[in-house]
């Protein structure tokens, strides 16, 4: 039940049963399953398969477009990043800083009110799934989108947050975008705003899959509500919970459309995330290869944290 | 668990004791639905406005004077912003890139699912353990792979690397295999080949995997921001996204203008999903209990 879910292996077994029926002679003209595979091969290796591969490649080198020399540099890209006082040292961790926080902040919330949300409309009334698609439709805007109207709604003059904050008696002069604590507070705002629709609807597709029967046998042996979430809900969930704050990690890691467009980066470069850095580093400034290195280094902290946060799941179920 | 009881509890809500009990419920559910809808009126009625009115307090929602002010400047094609231009831009991106990874995902699938061949069980770990693979890891290597094809700065660029994505070919073989087999046994004996029987039976009877997976590429595509910051250059080539962005860089507090350049991004989105939202929410849904 624990790891039911994310592993490719359960989802193949149905396959692995019936390998013996269906297998009719047409089957066995490989020339016709290699045509159906090859379009889609042929872009899974340029775009997916040759970037991993090659990126690490480039991670080697000082590695320029414009300059035709692309001298080998072996690990000295990755020594740097681990070296103080190097040029890409202290920007890199700022920005990797500024990406752990945000994920920090983000995260919980993300996983608990999309989670209290689900609960409310786990209910049966009228209009729940109303409801659902509202809570859903900002989701489905882009982050340029989101980030335009936040971006004036938190400006500090002639934004609505202001102008209201104030008229409930509240200080209405809060520099939203422009200073801390506030900006880190705007960014992890917004980012709820726009995608606790997402978590909510897979929480609820979890929450809908739990037998009934078992909250009817746990009001038998006399569990109130509370004692029934604690017993029921929440282990029935935890494929989902793992999943839910997997991706969210996830998502969370990868943070760069808000900053770009709400805070700019601001105050200084403190909410400058780090794919936002790499990207800057790498596409901007044409320094491919400390930026390689940079997204590999990156990646291993993320595959850190979701093995934790797996192990974690597992210990809590034994 | 295998157990099924009926519950002898009502869940109607007819009984008013319940109903009496939904009020703080609804309160708080009302309250969220201002909170995700407000900002989004907000927005369309500041385009509507002409710009002294934009921040002017108390707020007006509803525009005593109406203007098309924001809207005649991004659409007129004078300007250094061709918001039309990356509108279509976005348009026939969006839909090209939907296009190709219906075609191309489905046909892998269609394989992975149904067809014998040497190396497909290690094909399709490659594939979905890629899935796993955050997407900045590509970010350097793709550009080094589009700008050697000369592909940098054209739409190309935004429609064919994201098709690679394996979500679609995941998430299609999963439909394949659920199908029953006996239908396509029946053609085979009848003489009919793999094409037929692909075109002809299973793709009939997956319309509503593709429609779901053609909404949620087309979305993830139109909606897509940093790859194109970084691949699309010149002025006339942007898509909508990112020309966003740079709207609100050379409008600063112009914000009728800036809104109706928001509203413009969010009219498409806005109208598939009020009428695939089904398949949206289906989509979504199914991807964290079995994906």
């Amino acid at each position: 039940m624990a790891t039911q879910g994310m592993e490719q292996p359960h989802v193949q077994r149905p396959r692995g049963k019936k390998p013996s029926r269906g297998r009719k002679p047409a089957d066995a003209a490989p020339l016709t399953a290699y045509l159906f595979m090859a379009p889609y091969l042929v872009l899974f290796s340029i775009f997916i398969l040759i970037p991993v591969v090659f990126g690490i490649w480039v991670s080697l080198h000082n590695w320029d477009p414009l300059i035709p020399v692309k001298p080998w540099v072996g690990l000295q890209n990755y020594l740097d990043l681990f070296t103080p006082g190097s040029t890409t040292f202290g920007p890199f961790w700022n920005s990797m800083e500024a990406t752990g926080k945000f994920t920090l902040y983000s995260v919980p919330l993300l996983v608990v009110i999309p989670l209290l949300i689900a609960l409310m409309l786990n209910q049966e009334f009228r209009g729940r799934n109303f409801f659902r698609a509202t809570y859903f439709a900002p989701y489905v805007l882009g982050v340029a989108v989101v980030g335009i109207l936040w971006r004036f709604l938190l400006s500090p003059n002639a934004g609505l947050v202001n102008y209201y904050l104030g008229a409930l008696g509240l200080p209405d002069n809060t520099p939203w975008i422009t200073d801390l604590p506030w900006a880190w507070i705007s960014l992890v705002g917004v980012t709820v705003w726009w995608t606790l629709g997402f978590n909510a609807v897979i929480y609820l597709a979890g929450l809908q899959d739990i037998d009934p029967a078992l909250y009817d046998a746990a009001k038998v042996d006399g569990a109130n509500r509370w004692q029934r979430f604690l017993n029921v809900t929440l282990p029935g969930l935890r494929p989902v919970l793992l999943f839910v704050i997997t991706v969210t990690i996830l998502a969370s890691a990868n943070m760069f459309g808000q900053s770009y467009i709400i805070t700019k980066g601001a105050p200084g470069e403190e909410t400058t995330t780090a794919i936002w850095y790499i990207a800057e580093q790498g596409l901007r400034f044409f320094k491919m290869g400390p930026a390689a290195a940079m997204s590999y280094v990156l990646a291993l902290a993320l595959a850190v944290v979701s093995l934790a946060n797996f192990a974690l799941f597992r210990y809590r179920g034994d | 668990m295998t157990q099924q009881t009926v519950s002898t509890e009502p869940k109607s809500g007819r009984n008013p004791r319940r109903l009496l009990g939904l009020i703080p419920s609804y309160a708080a559910l009302i309250l969220l639905t201002l909170v995700f809808v407000a900002p989004l009126l907000w927005m369309v009625s500041t385009s509507l406005k002409p710009n002294y009115l934009t921040t002017r307090f108390p707020p007006q929602w509803i525009p005593q004077t109406l203007s098309n002010e924001g809207y005649s400047t991004i659409l007129t094609t004078s300007s250094g912003n061709p918001v039309l231009q990356w509108f279509l831009n976005s348009l026939i991106a969006a839909s090209a890139h939907t296009m190709l990874v219906l075609v191309t995902a489905s046909m892998a699938a269609y394989a992975l699912a149904r067809m014998h061949f040497r190396g497909k069980n290690l094909m399709f770990v490659v594939i979905v353990l890629t899935l796993v693979i955050p997407q900045f890891v590509f970010l350097i290597g793709n550009y080094l792979i589009v700008q050697y094809l000369g592909w940098l700065d054209t739409l190309v660029a935004v429609i064919v690397p994201g098709a690679a994505g394996a979500f679609g070919v995941f998430f299609l073989r999963q439909f394949f295999l659920s199908l029953p087999l006996e239908l396509e046994e029946a053609a085979l004996i009848d003489g009919a080949n793999r094409l037929q029987i692909f075109l002809r039976i299973v793709l009939p009877l997956s319309k509503a995997p593709l429609a779901t997976l053609a909404v949620l590429s087309f979305l993830t595509n139109w909606n897509d921001f940093l790859w194109p910051v970084y691949v699309l250059l010149s002025p006339e080539s942007l898509t909508l996204q990112p020309g966003l962005a740079i709207l609100q860089s050379s409008y600063t507090t112009n914000y009728t203008v800036i809104m109706a350049g928001g509203v413009l991004a969010s009219i498409p989105v806005l109208l598939i999903y009020i009428f695939t939202q089904r398949y949206i929410i289906e989509g979504v849904s199914r991807s964290g209990v079995k994906g």
